[in-house]
């Protein structure tokens, strides 16, 4: 099936505050569902020299997507910076298994139902697709409001190349060196974060992360089991109001209507709540493997110092230990000048989105609750009205 | 149930006169609201004292008449069962039939012992258009009440013994309230009582509840839980509405076994209960009309009446049980959501805890109340499905159970009248043989046996008709009733939800500001 998605219709849901100047704005101005694959049209606008015109777009997958993303994380120059979380892969399977299964059980319901939950699915499946350009469009946004990484050269093939970069996924080799990679990475990780730091800014930022990451990702996966709940009861009230219509038809009616409410509400906390803390986790995810790499920087210098110290002692290799020495001490204080800016950052960022989206959270579940109120109280009133 | 125990009942004066009234507004204000009171959710856990409906004195019978009194055929808005304010236009001109001609009922052929306390003229009607028009009768004074369910004994041979409590004005009562004790099986030995004398004429007899023996036997080992407690309210609720629809049904409330149930204050043991439930009995009832139901010869011009009406009756029970299945599975999925969402509150409240922005750590752990409260607001909006939909929607499922038991009784009533025809006809014919044989002695008996069976299929079809009259009587009566109660039912149903709704908007009110002030 295909679905597009008009240029207006997007939800900038994590992002706050983002320094969209004249000189560098992207966007994702339109985006085609098919069979497995989902193409986004980004577009962008600048007034940069290194572009060969001011606006253009080009058409990319999910894959180059993710090759951008890996290309900033490989690159040591920006090991000091918070890489923008990669965007997670459009998944429709769940989507695309329950309108099988309703295709399936057709024979068992009306004609009238049928139809109705038909509806719903299809706005189910609607609703990933735009949360997926979201997600999409929010890390282009990143690095184009990133002062540093919105000048890397892949970023800029990325934007104007107008042919397929090419980039296939990853074959099997390359995934098991990559799974063997994140062993290792992970390992030297509880190693590098036992050494305490000297600077007590990044001691606390580490140890907050930690807990603050493990804690978002507990309440990521307890808000969308939540969220399920909710919107699973649908189905029920939509039977329940299609047979009381046999009775009392406004009180089908109502049925009908408070459903359609709760499903926005359901809706609504998925995007408003839901998707703030995954968003969340990965960005924390990201701020932990910054600390890493300076931690890891930490202790290749502190390795060179001593190398350097034994090399001085023994007077043997100095100036090659007093090379790698310098090597080490630059890359760690470089790391470090920038990674304190990147977790301040990161931090004012964290509160503004989540203040923006607590706070429609909270307007959007009172403008449901009095919209279901309101209903209820006329449906009420008549039914007592009318004896 | 824990809470319903720990009350102590107002005490129904039998010598004094007083009013209950004062006494109980002096104690615990959630004392016996939930007896009466229509909206207040009857699940022991979810007594919030804070409700509104704490403020009312509990008088038994004083909320009775704010809400739904007997036979929630009253709606909620009328105050008084007695007089509801648009009927007493119908009863300027209502023509009440009373129906004492059943010839099992004893003692009450004349209708001389009821008097009721409306004015109006009696007359019987004279046709079926005149049934037809009748209005609205069975507003009595009278008022019955289920309470205070307490365990009688220990292990398995204990009982749960409720509280029956009437209040009535009626003369044929020797007080006007009065309470006795009596336990689910007393419940079932009058149901059966009724049906040996009244099924056999065409009254749709209420059907009690159901057994259980799993839930039974839970309450009868002690365990103290939430889903035994439910099991027991349920099963008073059901209890209640059970005799309210016994004493709000005219020819039933005359029979003496009534009376005695609601009177005597120790009723002998119902015994071979144990084998024959409601259900039990329905289900020969059943059995025997599905053979019944294999005739589709046409009676008489009326029958399409009756036909069209077992048809809708049958469409409709299919419809009752398809609507239970869900909200059944409704209900599931709240307790489900209700689990899901204490279990994110806990986790945002943890996250709250991380968080070292102080504004926004606040405003975490705010939201994490809030969920607390959504899931209490889930949960009691899941009882709210269960006991007041799920329960209506089950105890119509079994009353069109008895409703097709009626039919059927009436279609048993028209085959006895036909065989007993077809006999006559035999022995017409055995006489006519008999006078060209030249038998006297064997023709006089010939004779007297037709004589004999002349006289039984002019019984046969007179009770023919009579049960055909009765039928659509009760058909019709229960028809008001049922649409009365799904609307007062539901209404109150609608208005829980509504005061969750307030409750969910309140909540929120109080969250936004907070959210607001993060910084």
């Amino acid at each position: 099936s295909l679905h597009t998605i008009p240029h207006s219709d997007k939800a900038k849901t994590v992002n706050v505050d983002l320094q969209t100047d004249a000189t560098l704005q992207v966007d994702i101005s339109d985006a085609l569902s098919e069979r497995d694959k989902v193409k986004f049209t980004v577009h962008t606008k600048s007034t940069l020299p290194n572009f060969k015109q001011n606006e253009f777009s080009v058409v990319r997958q999910h894959e180059e997507f993710i090759w951008l993303h890996d290309s900033f994380v490989e690159n040591e120059e920006y090991a000091g910076y918070i890489i923008p979380p990669a965007p997670p892969r459009p998944d429709f399977d769940a989507s695309r298994e329950k309108l099988q299964k309703l295709g399936e059980g057709e024979g068992s319901m009306t004609k009238e139902e049928f139809t109705k939950m038909k509806q719903e699915l299809e706005a189910e499946y609607l609703a990933i697709f735009k949360k997926t350009v979201a997600m999409h469009e929010v890390f282009l946004c990143r690095v184009a409001a990133h002062p540093v990484l919105r000048k890397d050269m892949n970023f800029h093939v990325f934007l104007e190349y107008n042919q397929d970069l090419s980039v296939r996924g990853k074959n099997k080799r390359e995934k098991m060196e990559d799974f063997f990679k994140n062993v290792v990475k992970s390992a030297d990780g509880v190693l590098v974060a036992g050494v305490k730091d000297v600077d007590d800014f990044f001691e606390h930022e580490k140890t907050f992360l930690l807990e603050y990451h493990n804690r978002v990702k507990d309440a990521s996966s307890k808000s969308d089991r939540m969220i399920r709940s909710h919107k699973s009861k649908s189905p029920h009230c939509l039977i329940i109001s299609t047979c009381l219509g046999k009775f009392f038809l406004k009180v089908s009616e109502l049925f009908e209507k408070t459903r359609k409410i709760e499903a926005r509400v359901a809706a609504d906390e998925d995007l408003k709540l839901a998707d703030l803390l995954k968003y969340y986790l990965r960005e924390s995810q990201a701020a932990k493997d910054l600390l890493y790499r300076r931690g890891r920087a930490l202790v290749d210098y502190e390795n060179a110092n001593k190398a350097l110290d034994k090399a001085r002692a023994k007077n043997k290799d100095v100036l090659q230990a007093e090379t790698s020495q310098q090597v080490c001490c630059q890359k760690f204080e470089k790391i470090s000048e920038s990674a304190k800016q990147e977790l301040i950052d990161f931090k004012t960022r964290r509160v503004a989105a989540f203040r923006k989206n607590l706070v429609e959270l909270a307007e959007l579940e009172l403008k449901h609750a009095k919209g279901n109120l309101q209903l209820l109280q006329s449906c009420v009133g008549v039914l007592k009205g009318d004896t | 149930m824990a809470a319903s125990s720990r009350r102590n009942p107002p005490p129904l004066p039998g010598a004094e006169n007083q009013d209950p009234l004062s006494e109980m507004a002096d104690e615990d204000s959630d004392e016996g609201e939930d007896i009466f009171v229509g909206n207040s959710n009857p699940v022991a856990e979810a007594f919030q004292p804070d409700t509104a409906n704490g403020e009312e004195p509990a008088d038994l019978f004083s909320e009775a008449e704010t809400s739904t009194a007997v036979n929630s055929s009253i709606t909620t808005s009328k105050s008084n069962g007695v007089h509801s304010d648009n009927e007493n236009d119908l009863f300027a001109e209502v023509s009440v039939e009373l129906s004492m001609e059943n010839p099992s009922t004893t003692a009450k052929s004349s209708g001389a012992e009821f008097t009721p306390s409306l004015t109006r003229s009696a007359t019987q009607p004279e046709s079926m258009e005149q049934l037809e028009e009748e209005k609205d009768e069975d507003s009595f004074d009278m008022e019955v009440a289920v309470t205070n369910p307490e365990k009688i004994g220990d292990g398995m041979n204990a009982y749960m013994a409720y509280k029956v409590s009437t209040r009535t004005t009626l003369p044929m009562f020797r007080n006007r309230t009065f309470s006795v004790w009596r336990r689910f099986s007393d419940f079932l030995g009058l149901y059966e009582k009724l049906s040996v004398k009244h099924s056999l004429n065409g009254c749709i007899i209420p059907p009690p509840p159901e057994k259980s023996v799993v839930g039974m036997t839970k309450v009868k080992v002690g365990k103290d839980d939430s889903s035994s407690a439910d099991f027991v309210e349920r099963r008073r609720a059901a209890l209640e509405r059970y005799l309210q629809r016994v004493v709000c049904h005219p020819s039933l409330l005359q029979d003496p076994d009534v009376r005695e149930f609601l009177e005597r204050d120790e009723l002998p043991r119902a015994v071979g209960t144990h084998t024959l439930s409601g259900a039990g009995f329905l289900k020969m009832i059943n059995r025997a009309s599905d053979a019944v139901s294999k005739m589709t010869i046409k009676i008489s011009d009326s029958d399409a009446w009756f036909d069209n009406k077992l048809q809708e009756v049958e469409s409709e029970e299919l419809q009752l049980r398809k609507l239970h299945a869900v909200v059944d599975s409704l209900v599931n999925h709240r307790k489900e959501l209700c689990g899901n969402t204490a279990v994110f509150a806990k986790s945002m409240a943890m996250l709250g805890n991380s968080e070292d922005n102080t504004a926004l750590s606040r405003a975490l752990s705010q939201l994490a109340e809030v969920e607390d409260k959504m899931e209490t607001l889930h949960q009691e909006q899941a009882a709210s499905d269960f006991f007041i939909l799920a329960e209506l929607l089950a105890d119509y499922i079994r009353l069109l159970g008895a409703v097709r038991g009626c039919f059927e009784q009436r279609m048993k009533t028209w085959q006895r009248w036909q065989e007993a025809q077809s006999t006559l006809q035999k022995k017409r014919e055995v006489e006519a043989k008999l006078l060209w044989a030249n038998k006297p002695d064997k023709l006089q008996q010939a004779k007297e046996e037709i004589t004999e069976w002349e006289g039984k299929v002019t019984q046969y079809e007179r009770d023919f008709d009579r049960i055909s009259v009765t039928v659509r009587k009760e058909f019709l009566r229960f028809e008001k009733e049922k649409s009365k109660d799904f609307k007062s039912q539901i209404v109150k149903y609608l208005e829980s939800l509504l005061q969750s709704q307030q409750r969910h908007v309140k909540f929120w009110e109080a969250f936004l500001p907070e959210a607001k002030a993060i910084a």
